[in-house]
């Protein structure tokens, strides 16, 4: 019982990772009905761009890690928002109006692109982050070890989350964003600018998923050109496990998925545990497509 | 196939267009027979990279028949497949098992490679059949994924873990065992060229015009008659056991089976091949076949750059040209007498330059 | 004899009552208005009847056979053909194409017909054209076999429509607004086809809101107001029913 609690932890960290990528998947898919392929590589640039800054210009070293992280994160979501922006002009905006099959393709034309780009830029062996960005400080809380740097993970993520959460619902463009997300043509006519909400999800999308690309290099301290592709399709099953299009459920889709990981991980069997996110995806879509919140409560989300 | 046309309504323009098509067709099939032949061209010429570019050949005309077969389902039918690898993987395993464990001969697992994965299809796509277009197309990925990884696991210890099952025997036919590239190049090309016929005559027929119907509007052809949920179901099967006989002949070419070849980035080959071509026309596909595995073999000193300039390709395809290179023409009916006479068909000048 | 009965049909949309409880007979031969305001829940009607949707409540019989969980396919072949409110063809499919849609339930050849190729498949194929050309020049658009469906006028897409659904040799033909968008012109050839189809012993339901169309074409009016039958029977009697000209004709005067 005593893992128990820490594979809860384990997991809550994992599925806050999860969350942030969702977020991004659900945001899209929400107001332009379209699966952003080219998202898990948007996150896989973030670990890339805080790769630059936390190794290669080593500013960990020379700002220490606090400030480092906290510089390193603002640039890697600028970024990758700066990336995204143009992933939807060139790659989704001109196909706005065409078949979704066209609109599915350029976005695996563009995942493949991106996927190489930074293949070619940093090489397609792993890349290590400096192991000691964050003292290596684990608590004992009543006989569990909650090591630091899950907290760090877990708290980052849901501080952001809670940041778009109230982004989201109290703000009127937040509010522009939910209208075009139930109904476009119905929000053009009540005076959305669509394509401002667009853009703006298409900021606001690939920003988180490239922090969580660096929060995925800071805590596994290894990155990988191709790893944005398990990582935004389990994504995009947490989206799916929260109702797609759902922002709440999207941040609860991800933490019940990390969860299902690590607790399959280690009660049934480590090496089908990938295979657990499809097989819930699969059972989700096939039985309740509207994702797993009570209709109401996704309609109030 | 050309227009019913009365001779006297047929206008210059028209003469023009059919002269045209004539000639195209004429070239196709000069340009088949030049292909067939290159085997005897390279011997005859002494080439001795002769090997390797058969070889890439017949890979070509592999991947050819997978996104031949893939085309019943995404071309024809309509439906956003993106896990044919699966199917692919399932010919594959059961012919390199039946093999190394029964010592069946290969081309005796070919007929059972195809019912296990079509029966597979029928399995996996019965429940999401009702699905619409992108919640299945991340189905099927989620389905192809699940394969790799049961495959990697050595599922039911069939399929050797990570490493696979190796020492697949040749095909042996008639008494000729196949074993040289130009043996494959034959084989392989041979059961192109029978199933393009098949799809052929599969899609100019009630079945293939479902499909079509399907895929234009799924509520309007169940609105008329058409039982959309059996011909789905069909389309899958059929395509499913076509990618199982292309599995077969993959692990005896091969000799050696790993769940590398059948993952997520295969499917999206498969995938890209049908789109890229013209998405439910055979030559097309064929044609794609050519682009997407010959292409990157041309540019080979460019290896790290080649898959960046494919998926920037596709982007700009999908926004230029999403039809694919070479999609297909309206079809066309001769209509029997008297009808054909009466109502000689419309010119339609943009199907004709669409045909070449 | 009734070739169609609705017995206290019944079918709510999240709370809303679209269809309350409605039964009604068409007798076989006879061509059957159903009218009423926007909403009133004709379109729901036709699509209960046709297996679109199921109803909560209440049972619909064809030629005295129920209808209950029947999918829209297996009710096409039972004989009952529609046409949609918003025209629903293969804009992109030639004309022959769509009529031959709807030959597609009265064939037989199935895969391995197909993929053999066999004589039987070819023979059918051959039969299938004729039918499909003679079900065009019924509607008077077999010159056009080969256009696509989406180039096609506004009434020729409409008359196009009635012969694909001619072409599954129904029973019943159920027609959702065939006016709809149609000029005088077309207006007047379209209730002359709606006769023909009456004469090749069709029974036809029709929901339309052109009231001369509905009054000189036929032969019994059903009324519907917020899901609920309000008066039926002879076009005469409907015109002069006060409950009709209070709930609908009165309406529409304002």
């Amino acid at each position: 019982m005593a893992h128990f609690v820490e594979q809860i932890i384990f997991g809550l960290t994992v599925g806050s990772v999860y969350a942030l990528i969702a977020l991004g998947y659900t945001m899209v898919y929400g107001v332009m009905k379209l699966i952003n392929f080219a998202h898990g590589e948007l996150f896989a640039l973030g670990a890339f761009v805080g790769y630059i800054f936390l190794v290669t210009l080593n500013w960990g070293g020379l700002l220490g890690p606090a400030l480092a992280i906290g510089c390193v994160a603002i640039i890697v979501c600028v970024a990758t928002a700066l990336a995204g922006h143009a992933l939807e002009r060139v790659a989704y905006r001109p196909l706005r109006h065409s078949d979704r099959l066209a609109a599915v393709v350029s976005a695996l034309g563009a995942s493949i692109f991106l996927q190489n780009v930074i293949m070619v830029v940093w090489g397609a062996q792993y890349r290590a982050f400096n192991a000691s960005l964050l003292p290596t400080i684990v608590w004992r809380v009543a006989g569990q070890s909650v090591p630091l740097i899950r907290v760090f993970v877990f708290l980052t993520a849901v501080v952001t989350m809670a940041g778009l959460y109230l982004f989201i619902n109290r703000t009127r463009f937040g509010l522009a964003i939910r209208a075009a997300a139930i109904d476009q043509g119905a929000a053009k006519l009540m005076g959305v600018d669509v394509r401002k909400v667009i853009a703006v999800v298409f900021l606001i999308g690939p920003a988180l998923g490239g922090l969580a690309g660096l929060l995925v290099g800071i805590y596994y301290g290894q990155i990988n050109f191709n790893m944005g592709q398990m990582y935004g399709l389990k994504a995009f099953t947490a989206a799916v496990i929260g109702g797609i299009g759902n922002i709440g459920g999207a941040m609860i889709g991800g933490l019940l998925l990390g969860l299902l990981e690590t607790l399959g991980d280690a009660y049934i069997s480590g090496a089908w545990k990938d295979a657990l996110a499809f097989v819930a995806l699969i059972l989700i879509l096939v039985f309740r497509p509207t994702g797993i919140l009570p209709e109401r409560v996704a309609e109030k989300l | 196939m050309s227009l019913a046309r009365h001779p006297l309504a047929q206008s210059q323009k028209s003469q023009r267009l059919d002269h045209q098509r004539h000639d195209f067709r004429f070239l196709q099939i000069a340009g088949v027979g030049l292909f067939l032949a290159l085997p005897f061209i390279f011997a005859s010429l002494g080439l001795t990279s002769a090997p390797y570019i058969l070889d890439l050949l017949s890979m070509i005309g592999l991947y050819a028949l997978l996104a031949l077969s893939l085309n019943v389902i995404l071309g024809m039918a309509g439906l956003f497949h993106m896990g044919h690898a699966a199917f692919f993987a399932v010919g594959a395993y059961v012919t390199a098992n039946l093999n190394l464990t029964y010592g069946w001969s290969i081309m005796a697992t070919l007929p059972v490679a195809a019912v296990a994965s079509g029966f597979m299809a029928l399995l996996v796509a019965f429940p999401v059949i009702h699905l619409r277009g992108d919640y299945l197309l991340i189905v099927t990925i989620g389905i192809v994924e699940i394969v790799k990884i049961a495959l990697t696991n050595d599922i039911f210890g069939w399929t050797g873990g990570p490493n696979g099952l190796i020492g697949v025997s040749r095909p042996v036919i008639f008494g000729y065992r196949v074993v040289k590239p130009h043996d494959f190049f034959y084989l392989i090309w041979l059961m192109v060229g029978i199933s393009t016929l098949l799809f052929h005559w599969l899609e100019n027929s009630r079945f293939g015009r479902a499909l079509k119907y399907i895929k234009e509007d799924t509520v309007a052809a169940e609105g008329m008659g058409v039982n959309t949920t059996a011909y789905k179901l069909m389309a899958f099967v059929i395509g499913a056991a076509w990618a199982g006989m292309a599995g077969t002949i993959f692990a005896s070419k091969m000799r050696a089976i790993s769940p590398e070849s059948f993952t997520f980035g295969e499917s999206v080959i498969m995938f890209t091949i049908v789109i890229l071509g013209g998405s439910g026309h055979q030559k097309g596909v064929i044609l794609g076949a050519f682009l997407v595995m010959g292409l990157p073999e041309l540019f080979r000193q460019f290896q790290d750059t080649r898959l960046l300039v494919y998926g920037a390709a596709l982007v700009a395809m999908m926004i230029f040209r999403p039809q694919g290179l070479w999609p297909p023409k309206p079809r066309l009916y001769r209509l029997p007498a008297p009808y054909d006479q009466k109502y000689p068909g419309e010119e339609k000048l943009k199907d004709g330059d669409r045909s070449c | 004899m009734l070739i169609l009965s609705l017995s206290s049909v019944t079918k709510t949309f999240g709370g809303l009552v679209a269809v309350a409880g409605v039964s009604l007979g068409v007798e076989r031969g006879q061509i059957a208005g159903l009218i009423g305001p926007n909403g009133a829940g004709k379109t729901t009607i036709f699509n209960l009847i046709t297996g679109s949707i199921r109803p909560d409540d209440g049972h619909i019989f064809f030629s005295g056979r129920s209808l209950a969980g029947l999918k829209p396919h297996s009710v096409v072949a039972l004989g009952v053909a529609r046409t949609f409110q918003t025209i629903r063809l293969f804009p992109r499919l030639t004309v022959l194409d769509n009529v031959l849609s709807g030959c597609h339930c009265r064939l037989v050849s199935g895969v391995v017909a197909a993929l053999l190729r066999l004589p039987s498949q070819r023979l059918e194929e051959k039969l299938v054209l004729k039918r499909a050309m003679a079900e065009l020049e019924f509607v008077g658009l077999a010159e056009r076999w080969s256009a696509e469906a989406g180039s096609l006028s506004y009434g020729d897409q409409r008359r196009l429509e009635i012969a694909r659904a001619l072409a599954t040799e129904p029973k019943l033909l159920i027609l959702d607004e065939p006016a709809g968008g149609m000029n005088e012109r077309e207006t007047a050839n379209l209730m002359d086809l709606v006769g023909q189809i009456r004469d090749r012993d069709i029974t036809i339901m029709l929901i339309e809101h052109d009231m001369g169309f509905v009054m000189r074409v036929c032969h019994r009016v059903f009324v519907m107001e917020n899901g609920s039958l309000i008066a039926e029977g002879a076009p005469l009697e409907i015109q002069t029913n006060p409950r009709v000209i209070e709930a609908y004709l009165g309406r529409q005067d304002d």
